[in-house]
């Protein structure tokens, strides 16, 4: 396609094209530029580093640790069973239909986040959660003298399960259909059992798929607030409950600060998209 | 045979469980407001509070708004640049990939600093001004789910071919466009529509920090002070929930099968 | 001969569907086979129970005297080239053919060295850091094969495996994997629906038509002398002559289309009247169809390049009784 080409075209396309660009430029580069240039700048409005080196307290890196680990075990778990339940389904050989139903209950699951989801998860294993009781009067177990909580890192990881499982089935089920049923033929013929197809065909096939939704799902959990928010108000201490209450009212008192934990924030999920671009490129040479 | 199946059963077992009992006990506890007894009595309650058809209408109107504002950035750009700028295709995927990236958290954020009452384009200054802003702000976080719907709809009728066959029947640029593209993606412009409204109906981040008495925060501050009600109202979303993405799968059974020719 | 394979009463049924129904042949250690029929004959799915990956309702499969009906498909012993090349896509050409090797266990210097004998074979040597996505169809399929006898499987089973390539290459691949055949002794059971292929390349060929051996035989008994009406049509040109078409026949006649001629040779002894309907010329071949009172007969001849013949020209056919052929049930 040469310049010229394009350029007797430009009028017309530009124009349907514009509200696009408008729209990125105005809700998603410029706000995230105006965070990083707040990131390093002082009250008087001067280039500083104050603000990052200020990040390094315990409370924030506390904040920071505990969303990662999170949003770590959440996307890890929710990848592994999400995989699980998907080649189970469509390898299987389960009857006809239960695909689309399950595939139908994950797209509402994947959706079903946030305050409703806090909601579901309250009544069932919160403090006086239906499960709870049943537990305690009927198997006689105390879940949270065993020493579990809704409120601690497995109790949120397990709501975030919720969601990050059903994400992952329906991001990974086109990769899996993907698979030729000739791949798994052939390498019986060679004399592959199946643990062997899998370990040297299927998996590394899948593998970049299955890396690429797991920064996904790393992402999905770590930016996440309205279910902790709505499990436990702003008990929990992690970074989106820190940036959000300095949202509402500078509780950190200083706005520089607020935004280079913003930033931080970015460079975190950026950082794991990285990990997975240069994974992918290594694991995906045999593709075009 | 037998013994092939009993690793998938098990996996599905364990899964549906997982699924489905938060979901049963999230009802049956909805229904025991009253002591020793099962009623509606949660729902009733619910359904007779004013702020949730206020909160509700609220959501319902930005939800309407937001899906009509994000077609109109999506489907031409998708349109064109598939059809005459393939050089653009990379920028339109990486910035369709960043709200999934960039925390929503983050953004609203930036939008607070930028758009304040004190600002060159004070959004945040005006009521109505902060409902546009409220707006645009979910048309960014349902633009990466948009532009996929759109962009499989456009991949699947082939629009290179249709646009070609249509110029040389002597259409104009508007009638191939309200002509033939549109009747064809309508079913992936209404799923991405109900995908968009499914996020957007019970959102909390954006309209708590903008202020706005929308259906999400409304829900978070019913979950401070009520004990029963949440579980009814968490059903309630569930069944909203439901039956968005039920119409995205009944619409999808008139989707346009793909042409002849697949790239 | 003693047999190598040897099936017996194979029958498949899918539910109430039969698509193999009672199939019965015995092959020789080194012979090359070809199961030959139209789609849904069920040629693919007798391939498919040899190599495990359909079980049989009834009948056995024995390969070498042992039966391996039961048998899973990785414990046959077998090697299987598939219609869509089927490499695997992740791994490099030497990866694909070292495979069977692998997961057999056989350390990697010797594993390098079969693999460099398979390349050397197929006329692939110095390609095996390539992926599978960088090269062309005929390349790819013959690393398939390299792939398939690499463990020196028992048994090579060919399932189409030229239907997706150019005309041109599937010429000479076919003509590859016959002399690879060869070389090896390997005893092949190819699947096909072009019976050009399987003529060109068997030794023996199964004809099926709807689950069932039509005619079994040699390709030159096949085409000379066709067991049923099925195999007459289905294999290679045949002209059906009506009965009252030729005085002094009664019945329906069939003639094959290069057995008759525009002139006279010594062994014809009878003779057709007609036009030329319609002319098509294929090199060094050209073919006619004449009309002959409404009936239309196609006929081969060499290219002649000094009189062309014209659409419209009044033709005389001659033709010999011994090569009519009278067409069964």
């Amino acid at each position: 396609m040469s310049a010229s080409n394009a350029n007797r075209r430009i009028h017309w396309d530009s124009l349907a094209v514009f509200p696009f660009v408008l729209f990125a430029v105005m809700f998603l580069f410029l706000p995230t530029l105006s965070l990083l240039g707040a990131a390093f700048t002082d009250r008087e409005g001067n280039f500083t580093f104050e603000n990052i080196a200020d990040l390094f307290t315990d409370q924030i890196m506390a904040a920071y640790w505990i969303s990662i680990r999170v949003s770590g075990a959440s996307a890890i778990l929710g990848a592994l069973i999400g995989l699980a339940i998907t080649l189970a389904i469509i390898r299987g050989k389960l009857p006809a239909g239960f695909r689309s139903a399950v595939m139908t209950f994950s797209g509402v699951a994947s959706n079903f986040a946030g305050v409703p989801l806090a909601f579901a998860f309250i009544a069932s294993i919160g403090r006086i959660g239906l499960v709870t009781i049943i537990l305690r009067d009927v198997f006689g177990f105390d879940l949270y003298r065993a020493g579990f909580s809704l409120f601690s890192f497995w109790g949120l990881t397990l709501t975030y399960l919720y969601f990050q499982i059903p994400l992952m089935m329906l991001t990974i089920a086109p990769a899996i259909d993907g698979l030729k049923k000739e791949w798994n033929e052939a390498a019986q013929t060679l004399g592959a059992s199946p643990w062997q197809f899998w370990r040297y065909v299927g998996l590394p096939i899948l593998w970049p798929s299955f890396l690429g939704t797991l920064s996904l799902l790393f992402a999905n959990a770590f930016g996440a607030i309205a279910t902790a928010w709505a499990l436990t108000g702003s008990n929990l201490n992690i970074v989106t409950v820190l940036l959000y209450n300095q949202i509402r009212g500078d509780a950190l008192q200083n706005p520089g600060l607020g935004a280079a934990l913003a930033v931080g924030m970015i460079l975190i999920t950026s950082f794991a998209n990285v990990i997975y671009l240069v994974v992918a490129a290594r694991a995906e040479r045999w593709m075009k | 045979m037998k013994a092939q199946k009993f690793w998938p059963w098990l996996i599905v077992t364990l899964g549906a469980a997982y699924f489905l009992i938060p979901l049963l006990a999230t009802f049956i506890f909805s229904l025991r407001m009253r002591r020793n007894e099962y009623t509606f009595d949660a729902y009733v309650s619910v359904f007779s509070d004013p702020k949730f058809y206020a909160t509700f209408g609220y959501s319902l109107s930005v939800g309407v708004f937001t899906i009509i504002v994000g077609i109109f950035v999506v489907v031409p750009a998708v349109y064109f640049v598939r059809l005459r700028m393939p050089w653009l295709r990379p920028f339109m995927e990486f910035v369709t990939l960043l709200p999934l990236v960039i925390p929503a958290l983050v953004l609203v954020y930036g939008y607070v600093r930028l758009y304040g009452s004190s600002s060159l384009i004070p959004f945040t200054g005006s009521i109505l001004g902060t409902d546009i802003l409220l707006t645009c702000a979910y048309v960014m976080l349902a633009m990466p789910y948009m532009y996929r719907a759109v962009d499989n709809g456009m991949r699947t009728i082939d629009i290179g071919t249709l646009t070609e066959a249509a110029q040389i029947m002597g259409a104009s640029q508007v009638q191939i466009i309200g002509n033939i593209i549109l009747p064809n993606i309508l079913v992936a412009i209404l799923s991405g529509a109900f995908l968009t409204f499914a996020i957007v109906i019970g959102e909390f981040t954006i309209a708590s920090l903008l202020n706005r008495p929308a259906f999400g925060p409304y829900l978070v501050g019913i979950g401070t002070n009520r004990a029963y009600e949440p579980a009814a109202l968490a059903i309630i979303s569930f069944i909203i929930t439901w039956g968005a993405m039920g119409m995205i799968n009944v619409l999808g059974r008139f989707a346009p099968r793909t042409s002849a020719r697949t790239d | 001969m003693p047999a190598f394979l040897e099936v017996q009463n194979l029958v498949k049924s899918f539910g109430t569907n039969t698509v193999v129904k009672g199939v019965n042949f015995a092959f020789a250690k080194g012979e090359f086979i070809s199961l030959l029929g139209p789609s849904g004959c069920g040629k693919t799915t007798i391939l498919r129970m040899i190599a495990g990956f359909e079980r049989p309702t009834s009948g056995t499969i024995r390969v070498d005297g042992e039966d391996i009906t039961h048998l899973k498909p990785n414990q046959r012993q077998l090697g299987m080239v598939f219609q869509a090349y089927a490499l695997f896509p992740n791994m490099t050409v030497g990866e694909n053919i070292a495979f069977g090797l692998k997961v057999a266990g056989m350390p990697a210097e010797q594993r390098r060295a079969r693999v460099d004998e398979m390349l050397k074979l197929i006329g692939l040597l110095g390609f095996d850091k390539r992926y599978p996505y960088e090269m062309s169809g005929g390349q790819q399929q013959r690393v398939a094969l390299a792939r398939a006898i690499a463990p020196k499987p028992r048994l090579l089973l060919l399932d189409e495996p030229l239907s997706a390539l150019d005309a041109k290459i599937r010429v000479s691949l076919r003509e590859e994997i016959r002399a690879i055949q060869r070389d090896l002794g390997i005893t092949t059971v190819f699947v096909t629906h072009d019976q050009e292929e399987a003529m060109s390349i068997s030794d023996r060929i199964v004809v099926m038509n709807s689950g069932n051996i039509e005619q079994l035989g040699a390709a030159h008994d096949i085409y000379n002398r066709p067991a049923t009406r099925f195999v007459a049509t289905f294999v290679g040109q045949l002209n059906t002559l009506p009965a009252g078409v030729l005085a002094g026949t009664p019945g329906e006649r069939a003639i094959r289309p290069e057995l008759i001629s525009l002139a006279p040779r010594p062994e014809t002894d009878l003779t057709l009247t007609g036009t030329i309907a319609d002319l098509h010329f294929l090199g060094s071949v050209q073919r006619l169809r004449v009309d002959i009172g409404g009936t239309l007969v196609n006929i081969d001849t060499f290219n002649n390049q000094t009189s062309p013949l014209q659409r419209g020209d009044t033709v005389t056919l001659h033709l010999a009784q011994k090569d009519l052929l009278t067409l069964g049930a």
